[in-house]
Formats: C-alpha cells, structure tokens, sequence
C-alpha cells in the first residue's frame, strides 16, 4: 500500500502539472459553472420557501388564502429545493470537478455533461411546480411525482460513467481516499433512488413496509450520498489547504468501510414506537450505533490533520467553513447515534428535535462544506478571485451563527415539547404555546441564513461578471492592514528576543 | 492503491444488503398477513373507495402528514392511548391496503389515526378546516378557506354551514365546502383503527 499523499504539494510544483491543472480545470468548467449557479438559483428560492414556512408556523394566517402556498405545500417545496436543487446540483458539480482535479484527467462527455445540468434543472423545476399545484406523493424527500425520474436518471447514468472513465483514465494510480467515497455516493445514490420510489409508490406492498423504505431512503440520502460527498471534500480540501497529508491512511480505509457497513442499516430509527415489528427498528438502532466507529475515525483523522494549523482558519474561507462542516458532522453523528436509542426517541421523535437535527446535517455539516468547495473551485475554473473578503466575512458569520441559532433553539424547544407530549396531563395546546416563542426564534435565524445566501449568490454573481479578475492571489480574509500589523508584531518579538539574548 | 472492482463489489454489496434485510424480508414476511374477521364477521381493514379514497388525495396534496401522524404508539411509549389518540398501539395490519405512506412522523398537531371516531362531527371537521381557531383557540394549524366558499343569503343551502354567530362577517354567514373539502372530511370520517387486533394486545 502506498503511503498517503496530499493530492499535490505545492512544492512539488513544475510546469507540466501547472499545465495539467489548467486543463483540468478548464474541461470541468462548463459542466461544474451549470452545476454551481444552478445550485445557488435553487438555494435562494429554497430559503424564501424556508422563510414563509417558517412564518407560517407561528402566524398561521400569513397568506392563508392561496392554496398553492399553504404550509403543507410550501414545506415539502423548501425541502426538495434544498436538497435536489441546491444539494444534489452542489454535490454533483463538487464531485465532478475532485474526481477530474485528483485522477488528473479531463472531464469526458464536453456537450453531455453540461446538458445534464440544464436536464437537472428541468426536473427540479417540474417536480417544485407539482408539489405547489398539488401533484406530492406525500412520501418526505420523495415528493417529487414520479416522471422526474425520466429526468434524474438520465443525469445519473451521464455522472456515474463520467466518474468511472474519470476513475479508469485516471493518471495517478493511487486512489486518494475521497475518490473512494465519491465512487460509493455516485453508486449508491440512484441505486437508492429508484428502488425507494418503486418500493413507496409501486402497488401490492403493505403500507408500513413503504414507510421503512420510505425512511431506509431519507436516511441514506444524507448518509450515502451527501455525507461521502461532503466528506469527500473535507478530505481533500483540509489537507490541500494547510499543506499536510492526511493523519492516517488506515483510520481513513476503516472509516469509508464501516460507514458503508453501518450507516445503511440505520434508517429505521426514524420509526420507533411505530406499527414495525420490533426487529427491524432494533436493527436500526445497533446499526446507528455502529456509526460511533466510522464517525470517531473521520474526526480524529480531521482533527489530527488540522492540528497546529488552526491559525489557518483566520485566513482561508474554504477551511473556515471545510471546518465548520467537519465539526458539524462529528456532532451531528453522535447525536444521530443517541438519538436513535428508544429512550431518547420517546421524547424526540415527532417533535421540533428531529427537525434540528436535521438542518445540523444538511446544512451545519453538507451546506457549509458546500461553500467552501465553491470557495476553492470556484476561482479555479473561472481563473479570476473573490472580489471582496469582507462580504465572505459576512456570509461566514450570517450562516454559522444563523445555523447555531436553529440548531440549538429548535433542539432545545423540541426536547420540552416532547417531555411535555408524553405528560397526559398537559393539554395539548399548552405544548403548542410553548413551542411559539421557539418558532420565532427560528424565524430569525433563518432569516439570518438567508442574508448569508443572498450575500454569496451576489458574490457568486460578481465572479461570473469579471469582478476580481484582475487581482493577484487568492482572497484571504485577513486583510493588508492586520497583516502589516501582524508583520510588525514579529518583528517587535525579534527585537525583544534579540535584545535578550 | 488501485483496488476499483474491490470498492464497486463492496459497495453494491453493502447497499443491496441492507434494502433485502430491512425492506424485502420484512415485506416478505408480512405477506401472508390477511384481514381480520371481527366477532361480527366483517372483515378489517377495508380498503379505501369512493369520496374518502378522493379525500386521502386531498389529504396528501395539501401535505397533512408534515404536522399530523397516523399511528400510535404502544401504552408505556409516550403517552398516545393516555391522550385519548386511540384504543390501542396500531400495527402493520391496520395499514395493509395503504397505497402511501402516512403513518407521519411529526406531531405538531395531535395524531389523527383515530380522528373519526375521536370527533365525529362533520361540522366541527368543516369549522377547523375552514378557520382551525374557531373550534380550537390557540391551534396554530394553517386556515384552509379554499376549500370552501362562503355565504350570507337569508336562507342557506342546505349543504351549508353555519359560523357561530361570533365569527359571522356581513359577506360571510355560513361556508359551503367545495368537493375537494367533502373528500377530505369524509377521508378524516373514515380513520378509525379501533377494531381490537389479537398482535395488538
């Protein structure tokens, strides 16, 4: 087995491979530009759909009349638009553009590629357009009628030989270990796909064997498909941008392995307490706790990786958010594993909790290392920089806090109402009283998201006009100024060392 | 290190394993699962037909199962059966004939496994769905006006009905549900999982 190598060390530089990186990064740009913006269009309306539901919860008369955007409606639209909109569209482009960067190959497919994007698009927008006008398979994270499968698969068959040819042409033999999580989520997720949508929707199956597919599928979404690819990228964009090679090879081969083991049997704790025979939900529970292992293995991998290179973190957006995500998914692992036990889930389930949950996932830990891929691949492929630090300052710190917010008030708020839920003598509405206040707290911390999204798509928007292309370096959210001061400060150490001695 | 086969075999491998042992045994094994003849010989589940098999449609598309379950949990498992939402725990019987899932798994509004033979009233139905605050103050349940249109002649239609007197307008008297709002409520009718089941003891 060969030693683990950060992907190109950056004194390892010469010509050739300056050479080779330009065209790489010049085959994906098409393909990986149609992805990304497409990407930033679905998460902006995914946040305006996430703002009036959110509303709608605590003022339940806000535009009540229009049945197109009652809650029930405007809820399964904000989902689907972040996941197979903004998700989905920022996964694809991430793992299309690391697989071409680190096998050292051209992005194969020139015209298909790209038109997948735009086909993508069309069945995000078809299916978003049947759940608003009524046309929900009323199965959560499958809403989406079943035809946009035509549109899907298409994609999915052009991006699965994209990543094998990528995977056989490729010109380094050794495999880095984000290829191998790129390989398992570009298989695993249409194979879940279409099997979850003829086990929910096909006729002649009992009605609580589609609720385990339905939740065998929802799980694995996030499990097998946006964590490889989230994880794919914190294992290349960690070391790539302190500069050192990943902890240990080993922990990392053990941590892809049991995850694939593990993560697949856990969907089922979704359904505790529910009309399951008891077998199946133990199942899910001894599965999510398994995940202890590939979870501790990622996090002391990262972490050793990061250690005494956090002063990094001052200066590179993408590590700033790379990292964010990594901690959120160590975190939201954990919890995930607790709150599968039947105890926990007594309290959590059904209640605000799991929602928490949830937006921990996919956006503290999938979202936010979505950002910072973009951050890193953007520049590359379009070969001009970030036009202002201070608004990727903003968008930082608008989603990290905006997301803690939500994360810890709803969780919080969730718990209560499921303690309060389980106690006979509280009525009902005295559990919806309570939630009130907790569900305008999360109102403004997504509002506050949203600020965020909307400051990057404007950054995104100035990228694509020019804005920046003129500048030399990288971005860095230090700006001249502390680092002047931060020149002075080591000079003024010397001195006094100097005078010491 | 080059092992690509390695990893495509593991990874089908892994996946395939888990859909067979989570979903295709179980529905295998609940196959032979048939309805239940009660002491007076009809026999449950039945399948849905007619307006509440419509209504069940309204029911998904206005997506209900976002803040409603249908199912409840066993005694000494939360406190479903103390709160009155059913009888008993419900099983995999009770949903044999679904053609969806709405069992649910968010309780912001109370679970409606049993709301047909929890509130039988069709005027109460019809008041909720159309302002939830008037039959329940506080409900933050979003009002579904469009399933109805209202009213003020001096004599109603008879399929018409009445807002309490508090809640009437000088245009707005009575509300007449559309057919999508008589669906539903006959949907909302026909939910009652209280036939006692011999594996739900």
């Amino acid at each position: 087995m060969a030693s683990v190598a950060v992907p190109n060390k950056p004194e390892a530089l010469d010509s050739q491979e300056l050479l080779t990186r330009v065209q790489t990064d010049r085959s994906c740009r098409q393909t990986v530009l149609i992805y990304y913006t497409s990407a930033v269009f679905w998460l902006l309306l995914g946040s305006v759909l996430a703002i009036l539901a959110s509303l709608k919860m605590h003022i339940p008369g806000f535009l009540a009349d229009w049945e197109w955007l009652t809650f029930g409606r405007v809820r399964p639209a904000h989902l689907n638009s972040m996941i197979y909109g903004w998700a989905v569209m920022a996964a694809i482009g991430t793992l299309l553009w690391l697989q071409a960067r680190m096998g050292r190959v051209r992005l194969p497919l020139p015209l298909l590629l790209p038109v997948s994007g735009l086909v993508w698009n069309v069945g995000v927008a078809y299916g978003m357009v049947a759940i608003l006008i009524g046309y929900s398979s009323s199965t959560e994270w499958l809403e989406f009628p079943v035809p946009v499968l035509g549109f899907f698969g298409f994609c999915l068959v052009l991006i699965i030989y994209a990543t094998l040819v990528m995977m056989m042409r490729r010109k380094v033999h050794h495999t880095y270990v984000s290829q191998w999580y790129i390989y398992g989520g570009v298989l695993w997720f249409p194979f879940l796909y279409v099997s979850a949508l003829i086990l929910t929707q096909a006729p002649h199956i009992n009605g609580t064997v589609r609720a385990i597919a339905n939740w065998w599928f929802a799980h694995n979404v996030l499990g097998l498909w946006l964590t490889p690819i989230g994880l794919a990228s914190a294992y290349y964009f960690i070391p790539k941008v302190t500069g050192r090679p990943v902890h240990s090879y080993h922990l990392s081969l053990l941590g892809f392995w049991t995850l694939a083991l593990f993560y697949n049997w856990a969907g089922t704790h979704h359904l505790v307490g529910g009309p399951i025979p008891a077998w199946v939900i133990t199942v899910g529970i001894v599965g999510s706790m398994m995940m202890f292992i590939p979870v501790t293995t990622v996090a002391i991998n990262h972490h050793m990786t990061m250690l005494g290179q956090f002063s990094h973190l001052r200066t590179s957006p993408t590590l700033r958010f790379v990292v964010f995500g990594a901690m959120s998914y160590t975190l939201v692992s954990f919890h995930g594993s607790l709150a599968a036990l039947r105890s926990f889930s007594e309290v959590a389930h059904f209640t605000h909790h799991t929602i928490a949950h949830s937006h921990l996932g996919v956006y503290c830990f999938f979202t936010m290392m979505m950002f910072g891929a973009m951050y890193y691949i953007f520049p590359r492929i379009l070969r001009r920089e970030w036009s202002s630090a201070p608004l990727i300052k903003i968008h930082f710190w608008t989603t990290a806090i905006g997301s803690i917010v939500y994360v810890v008030g709803l969780g919080w708020a969730g718990w209560v109402q499921g303690l309060m839920m389980n106690n006979p003598d509280i009525p009902f509405m005295d559990v919806v009283k309570y939630t009130i206040p907790w569900l305008e707290s999360r109102s403004v911390a997504g509002t506050l998201m949203s600020v965020g999204h909307f400051v990057f798509a404007y950054l995104v928007w100035r990228m694509l006009r020019g804005d920046g292309a003129d500048q030399q370096g990288p971005t860095l959210l230090t700006t001249a100024r502390s680092l002047r001061k931060q020149r002075e400060r080591k000079a003024r150490a010397r001195e006094r060392a100097r005078e010491v001695a | 290190m080059n092992r690509s086969l390695f990893i495509f075999i593991g990874v089908i491998f892994t996946v395939v394993f888990s859909l067979s042992g989570l979903v295709l045994v179980p529905d295998w094994q609940f196959s032979e699962i048939g309805q239940f003849k009660t002491e007076d010989g009809t026999l449950y589940p039945q399948p849905l037909t007619g307006p509440p098999e419509a209504g069940r449609r309204v029911y998904m598309d206005l997506g209900c199962i976002y803040c409603h379950t249908q199912q409840v949990r066993p005694e000494g498992f939360g406190a479903d059966i103390d709160r009155g939402w059913g009888k008993r725990r419900t099983v995999m019987r009770d949903y044999m004939f679904d053609p969806i899932n709405l069992t649910g798994t968010m309780r912001t509004g109370p679970d409606l496994a049993n709301i047909g033979a929890r509130q039988p009233s069709k005027t109460w139905q019809y008041l909720h769905l159309y302002n939830p605050v008037i039959t329940s103050p506080g409900s933050i349940m979003p009002p579904h006006p469009f399933l109805f249109t209202v009213g003020a002649e001096a004599v109603a239609p008879p399929d018409a009905v009445a807002l309490p007197k508090e809640w009437q307008t000088p245009t707005a008297k009575y509300i007449i549900p559309n057919s999508r709002g008589r669906f539903l409520v006959d949907y909302l009718m026909s939910l009652d999982k209280s036939v006692d089941l011999p594996e739900a003891e």
